[in-house]
């Protein structure tokens, strides 16, 4: 049982791990398909993750009805939204337009999701603004190279801060081009040799907490 | 002209959604959460009816139906082990599912990354730094709005040199080697800076999109929702208040 367990699974990482590994280095036909169907199938078993997700969203929130705990309305709303775009996009075959014409599931897009995430994030603008204020005070000289540097970004990307300061333009393009791109190629760097080592790892089973506790 | 009336219906609720998310600029209050929580219903749902669509739809259902690759039915049994976390006594068996993606995906991903992320990198970091001008000689360009110029090309190389350098913690980074990666950290400041530059910008764009729609819904063809709706969220928002007794301060 412990071999059905514990290392049936590892010996599966192993084999998939080390088969997908070797797949880029045979130029073949059939390897081609072998990695287009198995990204196919990757994205089916994605979905079956995704219920794993859907399903504990909805039984936090039936609990908190069910008990009639603190806030359960707002988890009756949340539930009302959430059927009524399963019920319009089903209704809708998943699409939000037929032959130009906008469905019920892309009426739900358009004049509820669209606001509410636009606005979502927009008002993230106000909080990062208040967040800068506090903690970009110039008090030490990174600081000061930090705010200098996003200030003129932020001037340079609006047609009024190019008005005020007429170089701000050329200098953010090259900031982010030049310095920015520079720095990201190197945490880029940092991160995939992180990467390779850790999936080293994972398919010679040195890192085993992808299969979760339990007993055996 | 006559406007349709999913159109006017639609535009007020836009509009309801969106102020009532602008109301926790104010503080948080119970309608700022009734939107909160509609956004995440409504995304979620919107999530669930995409992917079904397109993993149940279009690729099983229609393949299996249509071209007889019953082959798929692999990749469903694989996903439907992961339901059997609800099962405690078979919960071990979506390991198996786990081990396939968790394998595969690291699988792709060490050649790919070295190809894509290391040795790509690397090559244009990397660059020659005179030029070739004309049959016979050489040139060094110090334009600095040309990213590709000779100058910008040791700009660079010395950014991700001294980045990497403020990362590596093998070696003590003590004379010359300090001044390397405070260099780095130099470089690491303005990367960050100039991100969230372009992140408050971006999130600016998002805000002005969203107050251009509130003024073209203040139109009259709408029934002027925007007015409409933000007097009564201000109402109801002076109500809550007043009926919210403020709690004493503990001692």
């Amino acid at each position: 049982m412990i071999f059905l367990r514990r290392q049936l699974p590892l010996l599966i990482t192993l084999i998939t791990g080390l088969l997908f590994a070797g797949q880029y280095y045979v130029p073949h036909p059939a390897s081609e398909q072998m990695l287009t169907s198995a990204t196919k199938w990757l994205q089916i078993i994605g979905g079956f993750a995704l219920i794993l997700g859907v399903t504990s969203l909805f039984h936090q929130h039936a609990v908190k009805i069910t008990r009639q705990e603190a806030g359960w309305g707002y988890s009756l709303v949340l539930y009302a939204g959430m059927l009524g775009t399963i019920a319009a996009g089903l209704w809708a075959d998943g699409k939000e337009a037929v032959d130009g014409a906008m469905t019920a599931f892309g009426w739900v897009y358009n004049f509820m999701m669209v606001p509410l995430q636009g606005t979502m994030f927009a008002i993230l603008a106000f909080f990062i603004a208040s967040a800068a204020y506090r903690s970009f005070r110039a008090r030490s000289r990174e600081a000061a190279v930090l705010l200098v540097a996003a200030v003129i970004v932020m001037m340079g990307r609006v047609p009024l801060g190019e008005y005020l300061i007429p170089l701000s333009g050329d200098v953010s393009s090259w900031i982010l081009n030049v310095l920015n791109s520079s720095v990201r190629r190197a945490i880029l760097i940092g991160v995939s040799l992180g990467a390779i080592a850790l999936s080293f790892k994972i398919i010679f089973g040195v890192e085993r907490s992808y299969l979760g506790g339990g007993k055996e | 002209m006559t406007m349709p009336f999913e159109l006017i219906v639609g535009a007020w609720v836009a509009t309801g959604l969106t102020l009532l998310i602008f109301t926790f600029l104010y503080k948080d209050n119970p309608l700022f959460k009734l939107a909160e929580h509609l956004y995440v219903g409504v995304s979620v749902g919107y999530i669930i009816v995409k992917t079904y669509d397109t993993v149940i739809v279009h690729l099983v259902v229609k393949p299996i139906i249509d071209n007889g690759e019953v082959a798929l039915l692999v990749p469903v049994a694989i996903g439907m082990l992961m339901l059997t976390r609800y099962v405690p006594k078979a919960a071990w068996m979506s390991r198996y599912a786990f081990a396939f993606i968790v394998g595969m995906g690291a699988g792709l991903a060490i050649p790919r990354t070295i190809s894509s992320f290391i040795l790509k990198q690397i090559e244009d970091t990397v660059r020659p730094l005179l030029s070739l001008a004309g049959p016979d000689g050489v040139t060094f360009s110090m334009n600095l709005l040309n990213p590709a110029s000779n100058l910008n090309a040791l700009i660079i190389l010395f950014g991700v040199g001294s980045v990497l350098f403020y990362f590596f913690f093998s070696i003590e980074h003590s004379g010359a080697g300090k001044a390397v990666a405070r260099t780095g950290v130099i470089f690491l400041m303005i990367s960050f800076g100039a991100g969230f530059g372009y992140t408050v910008m971006a999130r600016m764009s998002l805000l002005i999109g969203r107050l251009t729609d509130l003024i073209e819904f203040s139109d009259a063809s709408y029934g002027r929702p925007t007015i409409w709706l933000s007097v009564l969220i201000i109402g109801t928002l002076i109500v809550l208040g007043r009926r919210t007794k403020p709690t004493p301060p503990e001692v």
